[in-house]
């Protein structure tokens, strides 16, 4: 209790002590994360990451062929899900329980995420899981539940999004957020960047969130016999 | 004693945070019902992308958590520092540019957060400029605040004072390493974060927000407003060091246990969830250390509304304080999680403790920044029933749907497959919808009743010119 007589005294002091034991708990729980080998799994499973040879586009990758950065598309429809805030009601990571594996496929991998600026986890089950949505519908489908969701699922209660197909993309805004991930450590090339406003000429929004949509789960191949996390 | 109050400190920038308060929590709970109802009602989306549930809802959790919350920790911390360190505060100008400046700010995210310019992370969506003036204010807030408690007359520095600062230290911390992003253009950026690392940040940041800013605070709040409210000092002293250090301690160590069965490694879940299990011993040493301050003074919540508000919100703080730590608990955690159950507990912990503690503090400053008795103690004891049945019909609402929804999603019926489908669950979820947006109208309607008896008070206090009689009474006596 000296001590407490002290701090109660002295604001520089207490301000100190606090500062320290404030400070104990993140750096104990989160700097382990970024050097600690077990927790990415492709340090003991490289075939989770796409080993990308030189002059090799981004559509040269074959769903399966492991993590890539997003194409320009879906990095737009990305964009695009983040500013409607559907991470608020869609989560993007499944656990590894028996109804979540049936229901919405093998359980997310730390890795599967490597390339998410920020992470797109969610917290809030509103909707279903969309962590392994690719593939599971048509592109018609989506399109479709983007603009009524109601009129192909009648229990939903998620907004309509028909504006979505009347915004045209920009291929200079594309470019430039490419640039911003390659900033902050995602590795498209200059060709990737270059190659931008070809590959959305012509394309909307949503044509932009069906592709992100259409991509989720699929860039990696998981083998049902293997054990990715202890 | 009016006089000598309002002439020795600095009122002005308290009176004016405190009506911004009330009106912030009536913003915040109207879009709150809105978006609400919206689940209930997908109609009322009306296809405009402005009001769609995923844009207003992150303005709803900015107006309550910083429109709301934040006039309200920055009425009480200027009012009660300078109470309890008997001088005014260090820079009256400095604090009324926080005040301007932390306006400003809401006034940014009212525009931003329904244009859709947001970061994607949850309670940290402003992006990037807004973000580098929150700094900005906060540090003009948290340094006023300290130069104030350097100055004091005190010997001492009062226990309310230690969670205010404990608080402003942790923000700062929590908000710029949250908010560590490269931007692309005015408008957009990138977290320098990804993915799993990206995700421990981020509860960091999530829980701590509730953990400092809104328990922290506000529990600086309940320790000088309780007592004086009561007219008793605070029950233990001992109590009071143990709850601030174990709070300030582990606290800190409880997001990790949002990320419960996510990728994120089990060590750091299962050392999160440990944690939040101890954290109830201190939680609840802070809750009787309140209600105990009442002790031998019971009596007087037969007739003190406000009094009436702090002491609820204390028993909520005990409740949600126990709920948190068993929701943390890995076999409750992979059934409440991503359901109901979470906004549930969210809402018992922010309708009713911090909305309580705040309303109860706002009534109390209300009387003694104006120098007026409310306009109408009968509307206080209607907005506490109706506060204190909103937040039950809220919370009981998400109880049954949110542990039905874990339980739907995990159901197999006798064939071995899953019994529901999602959509069934969606739609089982309905009438609880309906019914959390009615616990919603009814907890508005309360702080709409806050609003108009403020009004009514400072149009008295205007009439009577008691502020400025206050002013002239202490001029006379001291010349």
């Amino acid at each position: 209790m000296a001590m407490q007589e002290k701090m109660e005294r002295n604001v520089w002091g207490l301000l100190i002590v606090l500062a320290l034991a404030l400070s104990v708990g993140g750096i104990v729980e989160i700097v382990p994360l970024f050097y600690l080998d077990s927790t990415m799994e492709h340090n003991k499973n490289p075939e989770i990451v796409w080993q990308r040879q030189a002059g090799q586009a981004l559509a040269d990758h074959q769903p399966g062929e492991g993590m890539r950065p997003y194409s320009a598309l879906e990095l737009a429809g990305r964009k695009v899900y983040i500013r409607e805030g559907c991470y608020l009601c869609h989560s993007q990571m499944v656990r590894p329980f028996r109804d979540e594996k049936e229901r919405y496929g093998h359980y997310s991998l730390a890795s599967e995420s490597m390339y998410d600026h920020p992470f797109q986890w969610g917290s809030k089950r509103t909707g279903p899981d969309v962590a392994r949505l690719g593939g599971k519908y048509s592109d018609d489908w989506h399109r479709k539940h983007l603009r009524a969701p109601r009129s192909v699922v009648p229990e939903s209660v998620m907004p309509n999004y028909p504006w979505l197909q009347h915004a045209v993309l920009d291929g200079a805004t594309v470019q430039s957020h490419m640039r911003g991930m390659q900033r902050v450590g995602v590795p498209y090339t200059e060709a990737d960047i270059e190659a931008a406003p070809d590959l959305l000429r012509d394309k909307n929004e949503e044509d932009a969130v069906v592709a992100f949509l259409q991509v989720l789960g699929t860039m990696v191949k998981l083998d049902e016999s293997k054990v990715y996390r202890e | 004693m009016d006089a000598v109050a309002e002439q020795k400190y600095d009122l002005g920038v308290v009176r004016w945070f405190t009506v911004m308060a009330a009106v912030y929590l009536l913003v915040g709970a109207l879009v709150g019902v809105y978006i609400a109802s919206e689940l209930a009602w997908p109609v009322l989306n009306f296809d405009l992308p402005y009001i769609t549930f995923g844009r207003l809802r992150p303005l709803h959790t900015n107006a309550v958590i910083f429109a709301f919350g934040g006039c309200v920790l920055m009425a009480t911390a200027f009012y009660s520092v300078q109470r309890t360190c008997g001088v005014r505060l260090w820079s009256n100008k400095l604090a009324w540019f926080t005040f301007i400046g932390w306006n400003l700010i809401i006034v940014s995210a009212v525009i931003t957060l329904p244009l859709g310019i947001t970061q994607g992370k949850e309670y940290a969506e402003l992006e990037w400029p807004i973000d580098i003036a929150i700094a900005v204010v906060w540090l003009s807030y948290t340094f006023n605040f300290i130069m104030t408690i350097a100055n004091r007359k005190s010997s001492h520095i009062y226990v309310s004072n230690w969670f205010f600062l404990g608080m402003m230290v942790m923000i700062t911390y929590l908000h710029v390493v949250n908010s560590l992003a490269i931007p692309v253009g005015m408008f957009s950026s990138y977290s320098i974060f990804s993915g799993v690392q990206d995700a421990m940040i981020q509860w960091w940041w999530g829980h701590n927000a509730v953990g400092f800013y809104l328990t922290a605070g506000f529990l600086g709040i309940m320790y000088y407003f309780v007592p004086k409210q009561a007219g008793r000092p605070v029950y233990s002293y001992r109590l009071s060091v143990i709850h601030f250090w174990a709070l300030m301690f582990g606290y800190v160590w409880l997001g990790a246990h949002h990320l419960q069965y996510t990728a994120l490694p089990d060590w750091t879940g299962s050392l999160g969830a440990a944690i939040s299990l101890a954290m109830i011993i201190p939680s609840w040493g802070g809750a009787v250390n309140g209600m105990m301050t009442l002790s031998g003074a019971w009596d007087k919540l037969r007739t003190d509304y406000v009094l009436r508000f702090l002491i609820m919100s204390l028993a909520f703080y005990a409740m949600s304080t126990f709920e948190g730590p068993v929701m943390s608990i890995k076999t409750v955690n992979a059934l409440s999680h991503y359901t109901d159950w979470t906004v549930g507990h969210v809402h018992s912990g922010a309708l009713g403790w911090v909305a309580m503690v705040g309303i109860g503090a706002i009534y109390h400053l209300m009387v003694n920044v104006f120098h007026v008795q409310m306009w109408s103690a009968k509307l206080i004891n209607a907005h506490f029933w109706t506060a204190t049945i909103g937040t039950v019909i809220y919370i009981v609402a998400m109880w049954v749907s949110g542990i039905m929804q874990g339980l739907m999603w995990r159901a197999y019926d006798e064939y071995g497959t899953l019994a529901y489908t999602f959509a069934e669950s969606v739609e089982a979820m309905h009438p609880y919808y309906a019914m959390r947006a009615v616990g919603g109208m009814v907890f508005l309607a309360g702080a709409a009743l806050m609003v108009f008896n403020i009004i009514m008070t400072v149009l008295q206090a205007n009439a009577q010119g008691s502020v400025q009689q206050a002013r002239s009474v202490t001029a006379a006596a001291s010349a």
